[in-house]
């Protein structure tokens, strides 16, 4: 991969651990409050069926994750199995992908 | 007289320690156990050592597993009771004993461009540089590497990544980027970015905790990654 590219996907995974960081404390701070009466399905369901707002603020969600994880993987499989080249680079395409559209399904999922 | 027992690395990189046993005395550094070692025990003993002041940065070994200037390490901060154990630096290939082959280190310099480029001259005037001027105080420690291969030793990344240019090229690289003499900063920062560059850098800092001269080739980095997104996002890298 070019100096170029590797520039730019390392400045996109520090962007979206900065949007993750956010994401992950409303996240947190809301599985908390959401479960001190107990913890169902209907509650969950509830809180994001029809709900615009939880529907774009997971599509954020997901959309950072799918950015910022494969971008670490390649790293790792780099430093740690020796896998190099463009078999790499599609793997890691395609763990975004499925990282993009099994989340987006479950945002989906819980707003329909 | 109190006596250490010291562990020396023999051979190449299939070799194994040998013990000696050397005395011990006051305000004695590592250094000079070595030295004793070779003009007492075994002259045969290979090691490099030139200005003994902290310098020159042809000493460093690996004391008792930490990357150290040894003209500058006095034992009673280092040794393990009356035990040391001396091998050669980390991260390079072994010629005899203590002594490494330095030229990968060296090399990686030259590939991040580690090489001052000049616009200029003999017959134009004089570059004025401030002293207090912002990019000539962000190098003000950087310059003062030595060069002795404690940092690319330290670093994991180097030992995950035998590609990786190391902390040492890198700071180089940055302390030229700063320099506005310098102008070959586009092919420097070409040079220094990528998977072997600064980008592979995951600011472990043991570089910076391990510099004998008290330096942070991870700020040097950091600066480099800085720079080049911003040649990425305009096009320039």
């Amino acid at each position: 991969m070019s100096p170029r590219n590797v520039a730019l996907l390392w400045a996109a995974q520090r962007l979206s651990a900065v949007v993750l960081a956010v994401f992950v404390v409303v996240h947190l701070a809301t599985m908390i409050y959401a479960v001190q009466g107990g913890l169902s399905a209907e509650e969950i369901l509830g809180r994001t069926q029809g709900n615009i707002g939880w529907l774009l603020f997971y599509t954020g969600f997901v959309v950072a994750a799918a950015i910022h994880a494969p971008i670490g993987l390649r790293n790792i499989a780099m430093e740690h199995l020796g896998w190099r080249g463009r078999s790499l680079e599609i793997a890691m395409l395609l763990v975004a992908l499925l990282l993009l559209v099994l989340g987006l399904r479950a945002a989906w999922g819980v707003f329909a | 007289m109190s006596e250490l027992t010291v562990a020396v690395w023999r051979g190449d990189s299939a070799g194994g320690l040998e013990h000696f046993r050397v005395p011990r005395r006051q305000n004695q550094t590592v250094l000079d156990v070595v030295t004793q070692i070779q003009r007492d025990k075994d002259p045969t003993l290979s090691y490099r050592y030139a200005c003994r002041v902290g310098m020159c940065g042809s000493c460093a070994m690996t004391v008792n597993g930490v990357a150290r200037w040894t003209c500058r390490t006095h034992v009673d901060k280092v040794a393990d009771g009356d035990h040391l154990e001396i091998r050669p630096l980390e991260n390079l290939t072994i010629i005899k004993d203590l002594v490494c082959d330095m030229s990968t280190f060296f090399e990686k310099m030259k590939k991040a461009r580690g090489v001052f480029k000049g616009g200029t001259g003999r017959h134009d005037p004089f570059a004025t540089i401030k002293p207090d001027s912002p990019a000539r105080i962000s190098v003000d420690e950087a310059i003062e590497c030595i060069g002795c291969g404690v940092c690319y030793a330290s670093c994991d990344v180097v030992k995950w990544n035998a590609d990786y240019l190391g902390p040492a090229a890198l700071n180089r690289a940055w302390t030229l980027m700063q320099d506005s003499r310098d102008v070959g900063g586009g092919e420097r920062l070409a040079a220094v970015a990528g998977d072997a560059g600064c980008h592979a850098c995951h600011t472990h800092m043991s570089c910076t905790e391990r510099c004998p001269k008290h330096l942070s080739p991870t700020a040097s980095i950091a600066g480099l990654k800085r720079a080049t997104t911003k040649a990425a996002l305009k096009g320039e890298l």
